[in-house]
């Protein structure tokens, strides 16, 4: 599930752009000695000797990278929010909870190059003045925790962490903390609460992270990819991370490919680029289907159609288009789908990973699935399916905007935009017989045994 | 001068408030009387934001000045939960009464309230009083798109206890947190938290270790809610998920009449509402007085008032029978006649003593000391029923009466606050919840000179001077001079009445809050005992603050009176009067509302009893007291009449009668009946007359009695294997105001005793300790604690018949072996 190697970084948008992704065919690509012999490192010598932490704000603020973890919040501007005259220490958090469905590009990044995210780490922390940083990673991806915690003992050992790193007189400790497997955990006032030990459930804002944060103090919480971004552009420069992408989405992003494509994977790309171009580069749809629905940005954008084939993923278009760009999670459904019970799947996962904290995404989501479960099996009259979709719609309406935090505004997205791109599907459960579609006809293993398609 | 509060106007509904800043748009609102539904919200807890009933729309002036709607995503309006928003200046917000929108996210949410919850109105004991009953009829559509749709319900098993007292119903709940949120911020008892998530989330207690035990499964847990204000969370649950053993099922709230009240358990004052039904009090809750106990009140006010109705309450006189030498049932005159006789004769024969003990309401505890005065002659009266001293009267006399240099208010505001002597989540509860506040909010540190760091001072991050009893006038005078200590005019001094028992630490006290400029508060236990002071219920003080010792003083009281003068000699205190009964120098005692049990010498006490010539009591139940004397005068309960408690700060606290029951009379009553017969009536026969009174005798205007000097220091010497003694009463014990709910004693904490590391480790490991005093043994399980080497600790009535009675003297000395 590596891409395709391309050694042109800055090239036109079509084309991949493998920076965080090019080491990863390197042999034992996650180790020290293999990340250093590629270069590694050379950005946080530079930087500790030559540039101050302001100048490293200013070059991620010049270079327009936006946080990767799915809201786009610019990333340079972020740090600077750090108040630097408040007395308490200053924390960097990296959010490595990565836990969307579709998403699926921080766990690779981290299992093939962990120390890409290290260097970036100290790096950030070093601009914002942090002497404590925290990677908070789902418990789940065990593999992951233990190459973390291998990367940065070994960075410890080479003197990258620790007390006065490379004779700069900056301090840094880094903390791999596993959490305990919940999707609001990647909130990122959840994750703070988890990470302090307490119940994992969304604070209130304001006090906003970056005045009170961890422990009550400053704390930037950035995205893995976010901040591995960072040594990139200190050893490059802003202009040449700039360079990439669109006008207001600059640079290059992972794009995880997953579903009925050829060949699903990581594809590092510009942003801007489409999902046609996307498609061409993993080998196209599965033979003999063609693509019925996609997500942009995992199950928490609203889904779009083939009508959107053509359309630059930078957060610009797909926010036009009425979706997110999200975390570039492209999860591809050919004609074989029946978008109803992919719906259905999705809700079951909100509804089983709602917090419980605030009403409408507690409640709501509880009541979709019931409505969503009964229209699967067909169980409303075909005549009352219109005001079954319209009190589904109204449903989220009364979720949208009103929940505590933007998870329960997530989970509405895939009802409210299948209801309006595949109404006529949903209907068509009502006619009698439940749903039309096969669902072995969508499986991965449907050619392999044969399933009529 | 204060600041200028600095203010924010912003426009609700069409109509501008200013208010001040800070303030959230839900409070705004309610300034205006707008009334915005809630749930999650509550004025006293941090807001929570959780439920989302109280959405509004919201806009906000832009930096060119004109209105911009929130919204998210872009282009919608985003509804605004108003109990977190904070006013800012120029906001315009729209509720549900002029926003179809907001409407529509109320009725949104409401719906979604309603899937999961149970609508078990009618057998629920708050329906009737339900903020989500009635929040449903007004903010909520009369049909189910849930029910319609077929829609199922989320069950979980019927109520589970979450404590002896305490149950939950989890499928009522709508997780808005309150009363985690509560015991988490108010007493900080985190007992209870939310567990699981999503529809399975629920309120519960620690989990089972084992892992194979659902939450909240009480039997298998063992880690219940043991908190002292548990009962609040009954009170602010916006649902019936949370109910008492002790009322549930018992009456509906539209059965029940409220009638305002003041808590009869401590001296703090708390303002409680007593519903009661048919002449029976079914519950009490807590009243809303923000100077005094905002609104929460301890589990004891709440639930201990089965006490006025157990079996042993007294319903007519009882008088001695000449021939058989049984008490008898006797009409009110001829008790008044007798008990007028008898106490003629032992006035006649030495005089009479009089015992208030301290739960005596102000105009009751006046009666007695006009009583003593006017009828008796005598200055022989003394509410202490407890061990006391004569410094500590010489200190109530020149330091407390009439004073009111504290208020819960300035708990809040003070620098730090000292407490000595007191253990406040034990003796004061409404003080504890205050100076909990204040450490919380950061402004107040708590200092506490205290044998062990107890709970209640962990809760409170007191700095706790370890101190062995009795050394205590040691400990305030090297106060001062304490590195990381700060006494000043900012500080306030919180002096227990327990300071009595030793030497030299009340005159401290005085020392040092004379020295640096510090306010001192004494804080008594009972709810009565600050009464009794004011109205000279000493052998040093005539009512209003008079001292005994001044001429002028009795002249003043005697002029008020219209009577040629008050008796000049200082009077006997309780001990003395007790000693003088018991050999004979005194003829007579008038004894109120006594446990013998609390006296520095039980036995002496009863003996006392017993060899007077001519005992009167006045009593509410059958005591030894009542058994001992020769006329008993029933009195009533606090719910029969009307009266007044003083607090500690000194501020008076008036309550109405709840019922009126004929023949349960006030204990002024019955002295109007024998000063009567005595020819020297006391001029009133009602609360309401004598409190007139009262108000007319008004407060000394003279000069203060002047400050005692300490009594020299006794030699304090511990032989060797022997520990100094510090306990004091527990919250929740077997005190007689508690009896008659099982559940609420089930609450108490258990009896144990604490040891230091080091006497723990030359017990060898031993689970229970045999503790030996001068008065008996003890055995109890023992645990370690940070006491002084040469301290142990008990609960002073939590065990057999009590330390005073079973165990040691006061200020003596105890041995320990291991059980």
């Amino acid at each position: 599930m590596v891409s395709t190697s391309s050694t042109d970084g800055g090239a036109a948008p079509s084309t991949l752009t493998p920076v965080l992704t090019d080491n990863w065919d390197a042999e034992r690509s996650w180790t020290l000695a293999a990340y250093e012999a590629g270069g590694g490192y050379a950005a946080l010598r530079k930087a500790l000797s030559t540039l101050q932490p302001d100048e490293i704000i200013t070059m991620v603020k010049d270079s327009g990278l936006r946080g990767r973890g799915g809201a786009g919040f610019p990333t340079g501007m972020k740090w600077s929010f750090i108040p630097q005259d408040n007395p308490n220490p200053k924390y960097l958090v990296v959010n490595a909870d990565e836990s969307e469905p579709g998403t699926c590009k921080d766990i690779p990044l981290m299992m093939a190059s962990p120390h890409t995210l290290v260097e970036g780490v100290i790096l950030s922390s070093y601009a914002i003045r942090a002497n404590h940083a925290f990677i908070y990673v789902r418990g789940e991806v065990l593999h992951v925790v233990r190459r973390l915690r291998a990367a940065v003992r070994e960075a410890y050992d080479a003197g990258h962490l620790g007390k006065d790193i490379h004779g700069s007189g900056y301090d840094l400790d880094l903390v791999i903390h596993a959490g305990a497997g919940a999707y609001i955990c990647g909130e990122e006032t959840a994750l703070l609460d988890s990470l302090e030990g307490r119940r994992g459930q969304p604070r209130l804002r304001p006090p906003f992270p970056a005045v009170a944060g961890l422990y009550a103090s400053p704390t930037v919480i950035n995205n893995v990819e976010s901040i591995s971004s960072v040594p990139s552009i200190v050893a490059n420069g802003a202009d040449w991370f700039a360079s990439m992408g669109t006008e207001k989405s600059k640079g290059y992003v992972i794009y995880s490919l997953s579903g009925h494509v050829k060949r699903p994977g990581q594809y590092e790309a510009p942003l801007g680029i489409t999902l046609r171009e996307l498609l061409d580069l993993g080998g196209g749809m599965r033979d003999g289907h063609e693509l019925k629905f996609w997500t942009p940005g995992g199950s928490s954008t609203p889904l779009l159609t083939p009508e959107h084939l053509d359309m630059p993923l930078d957060y610009e278009s797909v926010g036009a288009a009425g979706s997110m760009l999200g975390t570039r999670a492209l999860q591809i459904f050919d004609e074989t789908t029946c978008v109803v019970r992919a719906v259905l799947r999705w809700l079951e996962f909100y509804k089983h990973e709602s917090c419980g904290k605030c009403t409408p995404c507690r409640e709501g989501t509880w009541w979709l699935v019931q409505n969503l479960a009964k229209l699967e099996k067909g169980e409303f009259r075909r005549d009352e399916g219109e005001q079954i979709l319209d009190l589904l719609l109204d449903q989220c309406d009364n979720i949208l905007g009103r929940a505590f935090c933007a998870l329960g505004d997530g989970a509405t997205s895939p009802v409210t935009s299948s209801v309006q791109y595949f109404r006529d599907e949903y209907l068509a459960h009502l006619d009698g017989g439940g749903c039309p579609f096969d669902p072995a006809a969508s499986t991965a293993w449907a050619v392999r045994e044969g399933v009529k398609q | 001068m204060s600041e200028p509060v600095a203010t924010v106007t912003l426009t609700i509904d069409g109509v501008e408030v200013t208010v001040p800043r800070d303030t959230l748009v839900i409070r705004a609102a309610e300034q205006i009387g707008i009334q915005i539904p809630r749930f999650c919200d509550h004025p006293l807890l941090a807001p929570a934001g959780a439920c989302r009933q109280c959405l509004v729309e919201v806009a906000l002036p832009g930096p060119d000045g004109s209105l911009r709607q929130m919204q998210g995503p872009p282009g919608r309006m985003k509804p605004q939960a108003s109990c977190t928003l904070v006013a800012s200046q120029g906001m315009v917000v729209n509720t549900q009464l002029t926003s179809a929108a907001a409407d529509k996210a109320q009725h949104g949410v409401m719906e979604l309230l309603l899937i999961n919850h149970p609508l078990d109105c009618p057998v629920c004991d708050k329906g009737g009083e339900c903020p989500l009953q009635n929040q449903a009829m007004s903010n909520g559509q009369g049909e189910s798109r849930f029910h319609e749709t077929g829609g199922i319900k989320r069950t979980f098993p019927k109520p589970i206890n979450i404590s002896e007292q305490i149950l939950l119903d989890r499928e009522r709940c709508i997780v808005c947190q309150r009363c985690t949120r509560f015991a988490a911020e108010i007493p900080g008892d985190t007992f209870i938290s939310l567990l699981e998530r999503g529809a399975q989330q629920q309120i519960g207690i620690a989990p089972a270790a084992d892992g194979e035990h659902g939450p909240g499964d009480l039997s298998v847990n063992g880690e219940p809610f043991a908190s002292y204000f548990s009962g609040n969370t009954i009170q602010i649950c916006p649902v019936g998920a949370l109910t008492s053993a002790e009322y549930r099922f018992r009456s509906r709230p539209f059965d029940l009449v409220s009638t305002p009240g003041v808590a009869e358990h401590d001296a703090c004052g708390s303002a409680i509402r007593i519903d009661h039904r048919r002449g029976k009090v079914m519950r009490r809750l807590s009243g809303n007085d923000p100077e005094v106990n905002e609104e929460w009140i301890t589990d004891k006010d709440r639930f201990a008032f089965h006490y006025a109705r157990t079996p042993d309450r007294l319903k007519h006189p009882l008088v001695r029978d000449a021939a058989t030498g049984e008490l008898r049932a006797a009409s009110w005159p001829e008790a008044f006649a007798v008990a007028a006789r008898g106490l003629a004769a032992a006035k006649a024969a030495g005089g009479v003593g009089v015992l208030t003990g301290g739960r005596l309401i102000a105009e009751d505890a006046y009666a007695y000391s006009k009583f003593a005065r006017t009828v008796l002659d005598t200055n022989d009266i003394d509410f202490r029923a407890r061990p006391h001293s004569a410094e500590e009267a010489e200190f109530l006399a020149s330091e407390v009466v009439l004073t009111m240099p504290v208020t819960y208010a300035d708990l809040e505001k003070a620098a730090t606050v000292v407490l000595v002597g007191l253990e406040p989540e034990d003796e004061a509860g409404a003080i504890f919840l205050r100076l909990r506040k204040a450490t919380r909010a950061g402004r107040t540190k708590v200092v506490a000179i205290a044998p062990f760091t107890s709970r209640g001072l962990a809760k409170l991050d007191a700095t706790v001077l370890l101190t062995a009893p009795g050394e205590e006038a040691a400990a305030l005078a090297a106060l001062a001079e304490r590195a990381g200590v700060t006494v000043d005019a900012d500080t306030v001094v919180l002096a227990g009445e327990r300071l009595a028992t030793s030497t030299g630490a009340l005159t401290a006290a005085a020392d040092l809050a004379r020295s640096t400029g510090a306010r001192l508060a004494w804080v008594p236990r009972r709810a009565g005992d600050r009464g009794a002071v004011e109205t000279g219920c000493l052998p040093n003080l005539l009512p209003g603050g008079r001292p005994v010792g001044d001429a002028a003083a009795r002249v003043d009281v005697a002029t008020a009176w219209g009577i040629d003068a008050v008796p000049g000699a200082p009077g006997r205190d309780g001990d003395a009067i007790l000693a003088a009964a018991a050999s004979g120098e005194l003829g007579g005692l008038v004894v109120a509302g006594v446990g013998l049990e609390d006296l520095a010498d039980p036995t002496v006490a009863r003996a006392a009893i017993d060899a007077a010539g001519f005992v009167v009591a006045l009593e509410l139940c059958a005591t030894d007291v009542t058994r001992a004397a020769d006329v008993v005068f029933p009195v009533a309960p606090v719910t029969d009449k009307p009266g007044m408690f003083v607090t500690w700060e000194g501020r008076p606290r008036t309550f109405e009668a709840v019922f009126d029951v004929p023949g349960s009379l006030p204990d002024l009553r019955a002295l109007a009946g024998i000063a009567d017969e005595l020819g020297r009536p006391l001029g009133f026969r009602t609360v309401t007359e004598a409190r007139a009174e009262m108000m007319q005798v008004g407060p000394w205007d003279g000069a203060r009695a002047a400050a005692g000097t300490a009594p020299p220091a006794k030699p304090r010497r511990l032989a060797a294997n022997r520990f100094w003694l510090a306990h004091w009463k527990l919250m929740l014990d077997n005190g007689v105001m508690q009896v008659g709910d099982k559940a609420l004693a089930a609450t108490a904490r258990a009896a144990v005793v604490r040891v230091s590391a080091s006497t723990a480790a030359a017990l060898h490991g031993a689970s229970a300790v045999t503790l030996t005093g001068d008065r008996g043994e003890i055995t109890l399980p023992v645990e370690v604690a940070d006491v002084p080497d040469d301290t142990v600790w008990m609960p002073s009535n939590s065990h057999g018949s009590g330390v005073l009675a079973g165990l040691a003297s006061p200020g003596s000395s105890v041995t320990v072996k291991g059980a």
